[in-house]
């Protein structure tokens, strides 16, 4: 099973690479002690002294300047010494193998590398091949998960509505090709919430996206019809090119989230975004700088929740190596 | 063994002490902090012996404690909370129980991560000496020594009452 | 060399078990059954008691890597390896390197087969030049050299025009065509396109991308009235389109690889890569139909679809890993689960990868019986025991088998009256 290999004997998360298998339990640990270091965020010294010696590398196959600019914050504040290798995946299939490139890397004691990679099960492949003692954090791999960003989206869901029963969530836009929607609607599924929509046209979406537990809208209208948090996702300008989308304008016309579009939600509705945005395509200006747009929110407990993860998978490897070591007396 | 009355009485005396130390000392403004959660109540409860309105500061020391590679993180970690500025206040520590020291170190270090403090005054229920580190209460409220199978327990919040416990062998 | 196998079980012409006391060989040839009776000398004799005697396996599809692959392993490592699983035919894909558009190449692998002498190797000829699907390569010459049908290696031909061009001239060459089913611009992915695909974010080939061309190649086929061998079908539709086929009398034949009656894409969940082969594994609902299919005849055939990989080629992202399973070794233990399963009796599975098999490619129907070739398998159904790498002989280690408990194995392999195989602890 995917997850068995995230967790210890105990229980504990002792790899971070998707959300699928933990359960509610284990969710609400991550958001409750992503709460304290929010906390720690808001001091003089925003630094604690968890990971103080550990050195955590940011194995970058795919770029990103802002995902891995959080991870290091989060890193630095717990203490730890942060390494960033941005592999240009060309470079990377003319030499080192992916497996030689983790025992170089390894032969340097690193204690963990936060992951993102453009093929799905890489960051699994990564964990399955590590020594144990080393923690693996997913940031993005392929279309499969991203589940340091559905956590943060969760966290800033149950700090504007304070419980998850009850509520509707809708997710409109690439489902299809999107590892942050997969992490989401399972978040959300896991946590309890009432019902989880996605809002897209059919050559956006999986076959059989239903059986990830959620309910198909074509029309924006009615799928906004109740709800209370609307997640937007980012429209990759490819798109157009594979016969996916005829243009960025009459997405905009039928799935842009625009003042008018948000009024088929509940008044006290939030939106969302995991960014970067692409105004005036999924989502009007006026919108994402609005009232209730909880953007930056996202942004400031998206270094929070990556403290947590990575406190809490030091942890655990922490408690594996323990038990091996015991074992070899 | 030791009922609320006796933790009463404890507390009656700490906070006669504590004050009349302040005032020795010259301290005539100062900021609370309880180590969670039984030093916050017995901040609490001392601050209203001492007649202050003021808000307690809470610390859970969990980040700070300096065996993450032996145990790990602590589950169930709350965020701490300071409701005032600590940078060139004096502090006033609460804890309920104090043996080796380490809790103390971390919560020390845990608030100068907030700030510099003027000073700290350190204020504790009950001492069992089993030191591991130099560092010792301005004010106890009394010492006691335990057979090594055996340990303390502060219960509360209301009606505040030590527990002695025996530990599996 | 003569041998003497003795108080086993054996698979009649008919297909059923019988008891017998002796089977005698000599010359390659099979010289006598249950003449315990008259003096034989036999050098080695083989006491098969607990133990089932057939025919040896026919293997329509294999992979030798050699030429061009050798680091996944070689003509004698691979063939020595069809011996252990019991295999004395096997017919080769012309995807090598270089490819086998030539009777150069054709005579090459010949020659190396011919030198190992594990089992008989029939090479499969290149449909197009290089499999590009572009231009015919000489289909006269690839005959000649020794080529038994010709092959599309699982790579797409470009267009309707010129398969319908390789189907004509390979009817005037009265060569039969093995074509794997592919639509190239559905077949995008690393998997079945299904809730699996969905859940897991891996980009997905939905059924489509072989059942329409299979509706194409059936029509060309009938167009041309060549002999097309439809080879790994995985879908079930694939296989009522068949049925439909041979039942308005078209000379239309199916293969499926044996690890699709085993397994589905459930088994990717974890991102195993030892389960990644082309075609993919499919639904169980499609599990079922191929198991239908070759229970009634509709698929002619199984095969291992045998594919050694080194190491390196597995251990990566799921879907940057060569696809293919090394499973050549253990089709009688596959079969021993399926038939412990109530999935497919083991007569059946016989029939398919013996006589049904040997149809396909024009071969004499394989048989016990005093006159014919000694080419049999001698295996025992009920020993169980655990698969680790030292027990391979295929170069490629890539089983999804690896570390797990199986039932069954083979005991000896005769190949033209001589043993192939022989297993340690015979």
């Amino acid at each position: 099973m995917p997850s068995s290999i995230q967790l210890t004997e105990s229980g504990r998360l002792k790899h971070f690479l998707t959300v699928s298998g933990l359960d509610k339990i284990l969710l609400t640990e991550i958001l409750d002690t992503a709460d304290s270091f929010i906390e720690v965020g808001q001091r003089n010294i925003k630094k604690v002294p968890l990971l103080r010696g550990k050195t955590v590398v940011n194995l970058f196959f795919e770029a990103s300047t802002r995902t891995r600019s959080t991870f290091e914050l989060a890193a630095k504040r717990l203490s730890a010494d942060v390494l960033n290798i941005n592999i240009d995946t060309s470079a990377a299939s003319k030499g080192e193998s992916l497996s030689d490139m983790l025992r170089n890397l390894e032969a340097m004691a690193s204690d963990m590398f936060v992951v993102r990679h453009s093929q799905s099960g890489a960051a699994h492949f990564i964990a399955e091949s590590v020594t144990p003692g080393v923690a693996i954090v997913n940031a993005g791999d392929g279309w499969h998960a991203h589940p340091t960003q559905a956590m943060l989206d969760m966290l800033t869901i149950r700090q504007n509505k304070g419980a998850f029963e009850g509520l509707k969530v809708a997710i409109i836009g690439d489902i299809l090709h999107s590892r942050v929607a997969r992490s989401q609607i399972r978040a959300l599924n896991t946590l309890g919430v009432e019902a989880v929509r996605v809002i897209a046209p059919n050559t956006l979406l999986p076959r059989h996206v239903e059986s990830l537990g959620v309910t198909v809208f074509n029309d924006l209208a009615s799928g906004l019809r109740d709800i209370d948090v609307v997640i937007m996702l980012r429209l990759q300008k490819e798109r157009m090119h594979g016969a996916l989308l005829p243009s960025e304008h009459e997405y905009y016309q039928l799935y842009g989230l625009t003042r008018e579009k948000l009024r088929f939600a509940k008044p006290d509705a939030i939106v969302m975004h995991p960014g970067p945005i692409n105004r005036g395509v999924e989502i009007e200006s006026e919108v994402a700088d609005g009232s209730q747009s909880v953007i930056l929110d996202q942004v400031t407990n998206g270094i929070a929740i990556r403290m947590a993860v990575m406190s809490m998978a030091m942890s655990g490897q922490t408690e594996l190596k323990n038990a091996l070591a015991e074992s070899a007396l | 063994m030791h009922d609320s009355k006796t933790v009463e009485a404890l507390l009656s005396s700490m906070a006669q002490e504590l004050g009349n130390y302040l005032e020795h000392n010259d301290i005539r403004e100062y900021e609370l902090v309880g180590i969670r959660t039984g030093g916050v109540w017995v901040g609490n409860a001392i601050k209203r012996l001492l007649g202050s309105q003021q808000p307690i500061g809470e610390l859970d020391i969990s980040f700070y404690r300096d065996d993450f590679t032996r145990i790990g993180l602590n589950p169930r970690v709350l965020p701490s909370s300071l409701p005032f500025a600590s940078e060139g206040k004096h502090l006033i520590l609460f804890d309920d129980v104090m043996m080796s020291g380490r809790t103390v170190r971390a919560a020390m270090n845990e608030l100068f991560d907030y700030g510099r403090p003027a000073s700290i005054t350190l204020v504790v229920l009950v001492d069992i000496l089993r030191r591991e580190l130099p560092i010792h209460p301005d004010i106890v409220g009394a010492n006691l020594s335990l057979k090594s199978n055996e340990r303390i327990k502060l219960t509360g919040p209301d009606s505040l009452s030590l527990e002695i416990q025996k530990t599996d062998p | 060399m003569t041998i003497e196998i003795i108080n086993g079980k054996m698979l009649t012409p008919k297909g059923e078990w019988t008891n017998f006391k002796s089977i005698h060989i000599a010359n390659g040839l099979i010289v006598g059954i249950n003449r315990q009776g008259e003096k034989f000398d036999a050098h080695t004799t083989i006491n098969a008691r607990g133990c089932y005697v057939v025919p040896g396996l026919i293997d329509l599809q294999v992979s030798l890597p050699e030429p061009g692959y050798q680091v996944k392993g070689t003509v004698e490592s691979e063939t020595l390896a069809a011996a252990a699983g019991g295999v004395t035919v096997l017919c080769c894909s012309p995807d090598t390197d270089p490819i086998n558009d030539s009777e150069a190449v054709t005579k090459l692998i010949e020659e190396l087969a011919g030198r190992s002498n594990h089992c008989h190797v029939l090479p499969l000829g290149a449909l197009t030049r290089g499999l590009k699907g572009e231009h015919l390569s000489e289909y006269a010459a690839l005959k000649d050299a020794g080529c038994i049908a010709l092959s599309n290696g699982y790579h797409p031909i470009k267009n309707l025009a010129i398969t319908k061009r390789c189907f004509e001239y390979a009817k005037t060459h009265d060569l039969s065509v093995f074509v794997n089913p592919i639509e190239p611009s559905l077949h995008l992915g690393a998997i079945h396109e299904s809730h699996i695909s969905t859940t897991i974010g891996l980009q997905a080939i939905p059924s489509l991308a072989e059942t329409i061309p299979v509706a194409q190649l059936i029509k060309l086929a009938e167009a041309t009235d060549v002999h097309l061998h439809l080879s790994q079908l995985s879908a079930a539709d694939s296989v009522s389109q068949v049925r439909e086929a041979k039942a308005k009398g078209l000379n239309i034949s199916a293969d499926v690889a044996i690890h699709n009656l085993l397994y589905t894409s459930q088994q990717i969940e974890s991102f195993d890569s030892l389960y990644h082969c082309m075609p993919p594994l499919r639904s169980e609902s499609d599990r079922l139909a191929l198991l239908d299919g070759v229970r009634t005849g509709v698929i002619d055939a199984i095969t291992s679809a045998h594919q050694p990989h080194e190491d390196a080629a597995k251990k990566m992202p799921f879907a940057e890993t060569e696809p293919g399973i090394s499973g050549i070794e253990h089709l009688i233990p596959m079969a021993v689960k399926m038939s412990d399963n109530n999935e497919l009796p083991l007569a059946c599975f016989f029939e398919a990868m013996t006589s049904r098999a040997a149809h396909v490619v024009k071969l004499d129907t394989p048989i016990i019986e005093t006159g014919r070739a000694a080419n049999l398998c001698i295996f025992d159904l009920s020993k169980k025991w655990r698969l680790s790498e030292e027990d391979m002989l295929s170069k490629g280690k890539n089983s999804p088998l690896m570390g797990q408990k199986i039932k069954g194995h083979v005991v000896t392999t005769i190949y033209e009256g001589r043993i192939s195989y022989m297993a340690d602890h015979a």
